[in-house]
């Protein structure tokens, strides 16, 4: 007699490839990060190997994540502006612009950017390590790949992306006062009360910062995920780094929608 | 790249990183003046409170002195309890009085504290019963039609006489 457990994995293989094979890719990424988390003491013991990459993730990451956000930011004070002057309503452009960004717009652009930027770069950095077999000579010399080259990028990105999500609202907040008190003549005094009277610490800072660090994970572990299985030929790291920016984007957005139902929701009452 | 100048720019990140969060709690979102003081919550029973939310300011004289930190409908009363939780910092008298007011041009609703002149302060858990809900504009209009209607049929009747 068939087990219960194999009716149903035959019954999820008659659903055919695409559904079966997105619950193995599933399973193998969870295997992936607990192989991860056991294999991150190292990084705790060799900190110089997480500094270092938080040099490419992080550092590098700046001035893509501060151009960005200036114009974002001045995009926002614009058009928020142009809109809420129809209603009279110019004034609160600051407290419309900081609660966009610091809920929303901060941590899911911040962590787009990011993946396009250093997620595919470490994508296509591991996948190369594993096509020229430099992963299997650090095998042969008894050297942990997934300690040694993994596990210190997953960290240095998780550390980094919520630091260049700070970044990021700031820089978006500095660029739509700018335009708004700059260049549109909105009361700098009202510009920053509106913000703080509107802004609450623990539900809108807090929880954007909690945002971040989630995506910041999803990031990581997709972009190393798909360096270390990578095809080991170039049109296998070529399709990586694709599939990372795209996995990246699809999950930080699916990723959103439910942060942003679980965190703020019913507290309009 | 030299080891020094790895962790002088790390080092640099990591601190704007830090700034920019102290900047988003300082400057943007105020929290010298939202958080944590001691606060101490009285209650005030509504006929009507209208649009006010929780977390709406509590102001005395302009100045904000509290929060709104509960709204509930009493099925025994038939009336709102608001719960304001408000500055240990500001002592009211018992017989101060709370209305629902509207401030802006976006109509956000606040409570507004009028201090009497009791000797005795307002204590953890007290109730104020001087309360004065927020204005309908539906009810208003309607009490106008009606009194206007009523004037007329006044000025009707003494006319036929």
């Amino acid at each position: 007699m068939k087990s219960l457990s194999s009716v149903i994995a035959g019954f999820l293989r008659g659903l055919g490839a695409p559904v079966s094979g997105a619950l193995i890719g599933l399973g193998q990424i969870t295997r992936f990060l607990f192989a991860l988390l056991a294999a991150s003491g190292t990084c705790l013991r060799r900190p110089g190997l997480v500094v270092r990459e938080m040099y490419f993730i992080g550092v590098l990451s700046l001035v893509i994540i501060l151009v960005s956000a200036l114009f974002v930011g001045m995009v926002l004070g614009l058009q928020m502006y142009e809109t809420l002057q129809r209603f009279g309503s110019g004034d609160v452009v600051g407290m419309v612009v900081a609660l966009a960004l610091v809920r929303e717009l901060g941590p899911v652009l911040a962590a787009l950017l990011i993946a396009s930027r250093a997620g595919s770069a470490l994508t296509a950095e591991i996948g190369l390590m594993r096509a020229t077999e430099q992963l299997s000579a650090m095998e042969m010399m008894a050297i942990q790949p997934l300690s040694r080259v993994v596990a210190p990028r997953f960290w240095a990105g998780f550390l980094s992306v919520p630091l260049l999500t700070s970044v990021f609202n700031v820089v978006g907040i500095y660029g739509s006062y700018l335009v708004a008190v700059e260049g549109l003549g909105v009361d700098a005094g009202t510009f920053w009360s509106q913000m703080q009277n509107a802004v609450d610490f623990r539900i809108d800072v807090v929880n954007g910062i909690i945002k971040s660090f989630f995506f910041g994970a999803a990031i990581m572990l997709i972009a190393v995920y798909q360096g270390y299985q990578a095809a080991p030929t170039a049109a296998g790291v070529a399709m990586a780094t694709t599939q990372t920016v795209v996995r990246s984007a699809l999950v930080i957005l699916g990723m959103d929608f439910m942060l942003t139902a679980f965190m703020f929701t019913g507290l309009g009452s | 790249m030299k080891r020094q100048t790895l962790d002088l720019w790390v080092g640099l990140f990591v601190a704007l990183g830090i700034v920019a969060t102290a900047f988003l709690s300082l400057q943007v979102a105020n929290i010298t003046t939202l958080g944590g003081g001691p606060v101490y919550t009285v209650y005030g029973e509504f006929e009507n409170v209208g649009g006010l939310k929780v977390r709406a300011p509590v102001k005395s004289a302009g100045v904000t002195v509290g929060r709104v930190s509960d709204i509930r409908y009493d099925g025994d009363l038939h009336k709102a309890v608001v719960a304001v939780a408000l500055d240990t910092n500001y002592q009211f008298s018992t017989d101060s009085s709370m209305s629902i007011l509207t401030s802006g041009i976006l109509g956000e609703q606040y409570i507004g504290i009028q201090g009497g002149s009791d000797t005795e302060m307002l204590q953890e858990d007290d109730v104020i019963w001087l309360t004065s809900s927020a204005l309908v504009l539906e009810n208003m209009i309607g009490q106008f039609l009606f009194s206007k209607a009523a004037e007329e049929s006044d000025s009707g009747s003494t006319k036929q006489e």
